[in-house]
């Protein structure tokens, strides 16, 4: 089995100062993926070093095509990789609004990665995007609201709607719960979790929500300054860290 | 004013040929937009400066000129551009289609079928289709060169969603020989199905400094969906001065009792028909002597 992305010495450098250095891992399909650091660890910069947004200064990411088999994505054309980021790919932003449009109704932003490769059928479009919209928990008569009205909970499950529409391989999550509420991220983690495991997706999640990664993550990754200092399966590193830092990250969770 | 300073249609020779290069590639990519180094007019932004540089650069002294705005020979933005070339260029003008050889329009195509030889030039205000749902020039100038149309559809979807059809009237996009989606400026989508002509058609947005073309018969395709076709809709009425029941219609406000009256919005093709003796509901009643 050939791994679905393989990270191998991705270096970014902003100027001096190291964004994330030389990290290296193997996700495997059906794999989630966690990467848990405080702000400024360098996580955010690997993820937009993975998903093709940011160009990394040195190694290589991998990615297992449908067509033709692994590629780095680094090489790709830019076509290809836009191709691939609304095919196989879906990218689930901290903040709805980065990733959604605000001025389009929640139907329209849900169709539009369906015609983005090539839906021109009004009636399969609609039905799928209220498809979709039953599926993470939005009612049909809100299907041409625009989300604007929607509360940030709803934006969220909306956003994630419109990533998954065209059955992606992998998902790249930036802080999903970020911004929302206990209960709301409780429901949303839920609805993630049942999604994942439904569709077989393989994620990356970016958190810093040790609750998050608990819940969704098959395997974690600890980022401190830049650097990997643990790797290991979820429960493992969480019950029994090893690195001074992750020891602290994990004694800093609030007890209820 | 010296002699010298003065140069046939106003501008100078080395800004038309400017133009002329920005055309020449337009037209060598029909519907790509072709940035180009729109100068200052004597008339603001929004009353066609782009039309008139266009239109500068094209005129020779033989041709004869004709400039409608909606469809009218008489309106304001007609009359004044027309003047302006009668007295920097000193050509011909009419107002009769046939006759012209360079037609500069705002908002419609004539309704007599356009031939070969002759120049349909527009005035353009937003030449990019996606400006509305993508606001940055650097990611729609992008969608363009990955051909990435999928947000027009989107526009459409959303119509349909709020409207039950599609309710875009004007400024309809279409996709130019399968390739680049265009904004074909205002006209109404009545006119969309002429964009397929014998005729040159010149884009030319002199704000956003743009020129783009049409070649004759180029293939021109109104984006739609499968279910909801593109339909080119008029005023279900037919003029009440010539009868026509297949032109453009303007609708007239006569009275404040509801009286309203509509009539061809090409006002030349109205007069041509009336004196061929074509009448319409409201037409003046003739004299029998």
């Amino acid at each position: 089995m050939t791994p679905l992305l393989s990270v191998q010495g991705v270096t970014k450098h902003y100027g001096a100062r190291l964004g994330c250095g030389d990290v290296n891992f193997d996700l495997w399909p059906g794999e989630v993926m966690g990467i848990v650091g405080e702000s400024g660890s360098g996580k955010s910069t690997l993820l937009s070093c993975l998903s093709g947004q940011l160009a990394p200064d040195a190694g290589k990411v991998v990615f297992d095509t449908r067509a033709e088999g692994p590629r780095d994505v680094l090489t790709m054309s830019e076509p290809e990789r836009r191709m691939l980021a609304r095919t196989d790919w879906a990218f689930v932003h901290q903040n709805a609004r980065d990733g959604l449009r605000m001025g389009v109704s929640a139907g329209g932003n849900v169709g539009e990665r369906l015609m983005a490769v090539g839906a021109r059928n009004y009636a399969d479009i609609r039905a799928q995007a209220i498809d979709w919209l039953g599926r993470v928990e939005i009612s049909e008569d809100r299907v041409d609201d625009r989300p604007r009205a929607f509360s940030g909970g709803m934006q969220q499950r909306l956003q994630i709607a419109r990533n998954l529409v065209t059955g992606p391989r992998l998902v790249f999550m930036d802080e999903p719960t970020g911004g929302l509420d206990v209960s709301v991220q409780a429901r949303l983690l839920d609805l993630l979790r049942g999604l994942v495991r439904e569709m077989g997706l393989s994620a990356v999640i970016v958190t810093h929500d040790l609750a998050v990664v608990r819940l969704l993550a098959d395997r974690l990754m600890v980022m401190k300054g830049g650097q990997v200092v643990e790797t290991g399966l979820t429960d493992q590193v969480l019950d029994d860290p090893q690195h001074g830092y992750t020891q602290l990250l994990v004694s800093s969770v609030l007890q209820v | 004013m010296t002699d010298q300073a003065y140069n046939f249609a106003y501008l100078d020779e080395q800004t038309k040929r400017m133009i002329r290069r920005a055309l020449l590639k337009a037209l060598a990519v029909p519907g790509y937009q072709v940035p180009f180094a729109s100068r200052e007019m004597p008339m603001p932004y929004g009353w066609g400066t782009g039309g008139v540089q266009v239109t500068a650069a094209c005129l020779t002294p033989e041709d004869r000129l004709k400039v409608i705005d909606q469809g009218a020979d008489d309106t304001t933005n007609a009359v004044s551009i027309r003047k302006f070339f009668e007295r920097t260029a000193e050509v011909e003008t009419t107002e009769h289609t046939a006759e012209a050889t360079v037609i500069q329009t705002r908002h419609r195509i004539p309704e007599q079928p356009l031939e070969e030889g002759q120049i349909l030039v527009y005035q353009v205000p937003i030449p990019e289709p996606l400006r509305f749902l993508e606001p940055r020039e650097t990611e729609t100038r992008k969608m363009h060169a990955l051909e990435e149309y999928g947000l027009m559809h989107v526009k459409l979807y959303e119509d349909i969603a709020h409207n039950g059809a599609i309710s875009t009237a004007y400024a309809y996009p279409v996709k130019v020989e399968g390739r680049y989606v265009m904004d074909p400026s205002p006209i109404p989508k009545f006119d969309n199905p002429k964009l397929e002509s014998a005729a040159i058609q010149l884009f030319g947005a002199g704000r956003e400094q743009r020129i783009y073309a049409l070649p004759p018969h180029t293939k021109v395709v109104s984006l739609d969906f499968e279910d909801h076709p593109f339909e080119a809709s008029k005023a279900d009425h037919d003029c009440d001065l010539c009868g026509c029941g297949s032109s453009y219609l303007d609708e007239v406000i006569t009275d404040d009792a509801g009286g309203r009256m509509f009539v061809c919005s090409d006002t030349d093709f109205c007069a041509t028909r009336q004196a061929e003796g074509h009448r319409g509901a409201l037409s003046p009643q003739e004299e029998y002597a």
